[in-house]
């Protein structure tokens, strides 16, 4: 048993929906107790999605309990085949289902000789994987099974496109920015003259599955999901696959670097180098950005960085390399694929966190105190209580980072607004400087809490007067400062003197 | 329609149980807010975390006095001693927010694996000196709101049976808050404003200012409100004496009130429940006539309540309600509406306990009647997906639906209430019923500005096959 407030990725059942719910005309049923269906919420509200979410339960109850679900599932199946007409039901297991191990698979053969539409058992176990892997591995399922189908009906097409072309692997419902990330992809594709074989799961139906062999390679923008579809299609068809996030000036031009040599291989003759220079230094703004007088004032600037891998390890990069900002701490909690993140940042920060525990990555902050955080909603509001700006790169995240502008991460239009978001996660240039000068505008009380809880020191009147005398924003970082100071020489009462005693001693 | 006989009593059905609704284990969201010495363990697997995390949105951030003790596959496979883990997790518990009980909330997978969390806990609450309540609010056996339900039963058998002198000062907190800044003799010359009648005690969580509002409406019969449960703090818990009187708010309280009878040997007072100025006036009156007190002034007041409502009232009149249902207020939502001059023609609802909401259901045919509109239909365990196609085929003017369904029907052209607002709405007693109006005559009141635009349905015709 683990205490726990908070988690980062979903249960396996979570990322099974978001891909069956991603595909068109696609249903999946859970065999799951009443509520477990919350899934259906996340999307209507999180997407504001104007469809029904092709998502039902078949309700495990007291009587299923008691005497199994016997035709309650096969009955909800082809109920649902008749209603809907869905081209596949995935039949989803839960964490209950994974305990009264029930045969599914039987239940789905079963309601197969009735349904019109395939039905399938999404190949998951809910306390082996998360939402991430259990994505990841369903997607790879779903293409299998249509790839083989149509290789048993002999109707897998011959040979690749005409022009060089892609499919764009892991776009999917309920994704940190992946609507836009998508159309971004397919724009950077048409500059370089690559015609989008498929998107999938994003709005793909399963019957065009059998056309992925067709495209010359394939894009896995994110290394959560699409990697083992990517990989099984390479087995299969020998497509060779891209899984460089297109994330950033550098990796954006890394990846189209790839891109080239993988086309040029099978005969392409492309040569990208003067695109590349056109976008980096004309119409992408970042390289200017990172270039410009404003940007110098976040030289040396310390930042922590924590997400999911895909989005963590660009973010990283970004700063560091593009940026020049220290990033101090870079962490994810993708704890499976620990080792990837882990080679993919460690020439560009200080130290590494593999956690999936909110309150170690609090303590870490606290500790670092760094001037921005890079990472989910839980980091933003980590931020909130130590008063560290926060600008939000991955999930888990709430409805305002469903954006309807257009807001994508990858590309060159990314790479602006990763800029923006930077920027304007940092207290602005100027304004720190004047605050500085002129000893702040803010006369507040202290209102800072630090992450652990009250403090245990008395603060004379003359040190609080001067510490209320202290720029709020930099506060509490004093007063942090000055008590952990205190605390290591055994003071337990805090004058003036104290104070600038830990000023000189720390730098607080 | 034709107009039709109108059928002479309420229909019951039914349907298949395949809806959307919470899961009971989200009235800690509700309950730690409301007692406010108490930590919720919530014994369970990532999915109960995902939908708590989700569900309560940003309550999550605030350090909230509930968490996960997530099973992870030893304790299935029963590798791990449950009690042991447990305990382990208490004693942090003790350590890091020293509350004054915690409540163990059993989930589907404790009682899928059969975890004895009812045994364990007289165990461990002897071995860390703090009470443990065990409530089983899982989704194999209970719909949201009837999660309070359970954890009220529970605490039900926590009251203690004879007040102690000593702590007959400190038990009171409604009493005190009432009495707050009064010297002992002003308090004293208040009791005699009470008429003398046995002792009650209402059950059902409610914000603090709608206790306080819903007891000075009593106090207005003279009658006293000795206590609440739940109480502000879990050590201020009311006496339960055989004979005492219990009153519930709330429509899905039906457990507690059976353990309160059976158990504790009260006496419960059958109303409808006191949402709406016409719900709130027949629980009290219920109230008087047991106690036998004629009724002062309530004419009065809810007639005037009903003028000051005339505003939004004016805004549904006419139109027709359909609640799919998910919180089991539905009953007493419906009958209000209908009082507004509502028609209604389907409530569903996730459970329907007859007796327990026998005065609720009578009033409603009565308001039916009144008010010259068919009896809606009822119906148990509701199949969502036929409801939609019935929603459609009715035309109805507005859906009461949870959030699944919300923004697919909106984007057809058909207003919805999201229903899981009224759980958290303060909707109860004769100053809370223009809460109610504001939450139903919101969507209309917004599409009535944007009708002009021409922006009804957003989606496409979906082709029929």
């Amino acid at each position: 048993m683990k205490l726990a407030y908070w988690m980062y990725a979903g249960p396996a059942h979570i990322g099974t929906l978001r891909i069956a719910s991603s595909f068109k005309n696609v249903h999946a049923i859970m065999h799951a107790p009443i509520g477990d269906d919350y899934f259906n919420v996340m999307r209507s509200m999180l997407e504001r999605e104007r469809n029904f979410t092709p998502v039902t339960a078949s309700v495990v109850d007291r009587n299923v309990l008691a005497r199994g679900s016997q035709e309650k599932v096969v009955d909800n199946i082809t109920r649902k085949d008749r209603e809907e007409r869905p081209d596949l039901i995935v039949l989803t297991p839960t964490c209950t289902s994974s305990i009264l191990q029930e045969d599914l698979q039987n239940f789905v053969e079963r309601a197969q000789l009735e349904a019109k539409g395939d039905v399938m058992l999404a190949d998951v176990n809910h306390y082996r994987v998360n939402e991430l892997q259990a994505g990841d591995r369903t997607l790879q399922q779903i293409v299998q099974y249509y790839i083989e189908k149509a290789r048993k009906k002999n109707e897998l097409p011959e040979g690749k496109t005409e022009k060089p072309s892609v499919n764009i692997i892991g776009i999917s419902t309920l994704g940190f920015h992946n609507q836009h990330d998508c159309t971004e992809l397919k724009r950077l594709m048409a500059d370089l003259g690559i015609e989008v074989n498929q998107v999938i799961p994003e709005g793909a139906s399963v019957h065009n599955l059998k056309t992925l062999p067709k495209a010359w390679f394939n894009l896995v923008p994110y290394r959560e999901l699409g990697l083992m579809t990517a990989k099984y299609l390479e087995q299969e068809f020998g497509t060779p696959y891209v899984d460089i996030a297109p994330m950033g000036v550098v990796e954006t031009a890394r990846c189209i670097r790839k891109i080239q040599q993988v086309i040029n291989a099978q005969g392409a003759e492309v040569d990208y180098e003067n695109f590349i220079n056109e976008q980096t230094l004309y119409v992408s703004q970042a390289a200017w950005f990172s270039r410009s007088i404003d940007c110098q004032n976040l030289t040396g600037k310390k930042a922590v960085v924590f997400g999911d891998n895909t989005h963590a390890a660009a973010m990283t990069k970004i700063l560091a390399r593009e940026m020049g900002i220290k990033v101090v701490c870079a962490g994810t909690y993708c704890k499976y694929d620990a080792d990837w993140f882990r080679e993919q940042v460690a020439e560009y920060c200080d130290e590494i966190l593999i956690s999936e525990d909110n309150g170690q990555i609090g303590d870490m902050i606290a500790r670092i105190e760094p001037a921005a955080i890079f990472g989910t909603q839980m980091e933003r509001h980590v931020g909130k209580r130590l008063d560290i700006p926060c600008g939000v790169i991955a999930a888990p995240i709430h409805i305002q980072n469903f954006p309807i502008g257009y807001k994508p991460f990858m590309g060159y239009e990314g790479t602006n607004q990763i800029a923006d978001l930077v920027y304007n996660s940092f207290t602005l240039g100027m304004e720190d400087h004047l605050l500085e000068i002129f000893g702040g505008h803010d006369t507040k009380e202290v209102i800072t809490k630090g992450i652990s809880a009250d403090s245990d020191l008395n603060w004379t009147k003359d040190a609080q007067a001067e510490l209320n005398k202290i720029p709020g924003f930099v506060r509490g970082k004093v007063k942090r400062n000055t008590e952990k100071f205190a605390r290591d020489r055994n003071i337990s009462q805090i004058t003036v003197e104290v104070m600038y005693a830990a000023k000189e001693a720390v730098g607080a | 329609m034709t107009v039709t006989q109108q059928p002479q009593a309420l229909t019951f059905e039914c349907e298949t149980g395949n809806y959307h609704t919470f899961c009971p284990i989200s009235c800690v969201a509700w309950l730690y807010q409301k007692i406010e010495d108490s930590f919720f363990l919530v014994i369970g697997t990532k999915t109960c975390g995902y939908f708590l995390q989700n569900a309560m949105g940003v309550m999550i951030f605030a350090e909230p006095r509930y968490a996960m003790a997530e099973l992870e596959e030893g304790d299935i496979s029963a590798q791990l001693n449950d009690y042991e883990e447990l305990k382990r997790l208490c004693l942090q518990i003790k350590r890091d927010r020293n509350p004054s009980v915690i409540v163990f909330i059993g989930t589907c997978t404790t009682e899928i694996i059969k975890m004895d969390l009812e045994g364990l806990a007289p165990k461990l609450e002897a071995e860390i000196g703090v009470p443990i309540v065990t409530a089983r609010a899982n989704g194999l056996d209970y719909a949201f709101t009837q999660g309070e339900d359970t954890v009220l039963a529970a605490m039900a058998a926590r009251c203690p049976s004879k007040e102690k002198e000593a702590e007959k000062e400190e038990r009171n907190a409604i009493q005190k808050l009432l009495n707050f800044g009064k010297k002992k003799e002003e308090v004293l010359a208040e009791e005699s404003e009470y008429v003398k009648h046995p002792t009650l005690v209402l059950f059902g969580s409610l914000p603090d200012p709608v206790v306080t509002q819903l007891t000075l409406e009593l106090k207005k019969q003279g009658i006293k409100v000795s206590g609440w449960l739940p109480s502000k703090r879990y050590t201020e818990l009311p006496v339960l004496e055989e004979g005492y009187y219990v009153a519930g708010v709330n429509p899905f309280l039906s457990r507690t009130a059976t353990t309160l009878m059976r158990r504790r040997k009260c006496k419960l007072i059958g109303a409808p429940f006191p949402i709406g100025p016409d719900g709130t006036r027949a629980w009290i009156e219920k109230i008087c006539a047991v106690f036998g007190i004629e009724p002062k002034g309530l004419d009065e007041r809810e007639k005037q309540i009903w003028e000051s409502l005339e505003d939004y009232i004016s805004l549904i009149r006419g139109k027709s309600v359909f609640f799919m249902g998910d919180n089991l207020l539905e009953i007493s939502l419906a009958r209000f509406l209908i009082r507004c001059g509502m028609t209604c023609p389907e409530i569903g609802i996730p459970y329907m306990d007859k007796r327990y909401q026998a005065a609720e259901l009578e009033l409603l045919e009565k308001t039916c009647q009144e008010m010259g509109v068919p009896l809606p239909k009822i119906v148990e365990k509701p199949d969502n997906y036929n409801q939609i196609q019935r929603i459609y085929e009715q035309k109805v003017d507005l859906v009461i639906t949870g959030m699944a369904h919300a923004n697919p029907l909106e984007a057809r052209g058909i207003n919805t209430k999201w229903s899981v607002e009224f759980t958290f709405a303060q909707i109860h007693g004769f100053t809370n019923a223009r809460d109610v109006l504001e939450l139903v005559t919101r969507p209309l009141r917004r599409n009535n500005s944007l009708k002009d635009l021409g922006w009804d349905k957003l989606v496409r015709d979906e082709a029929k096959v």
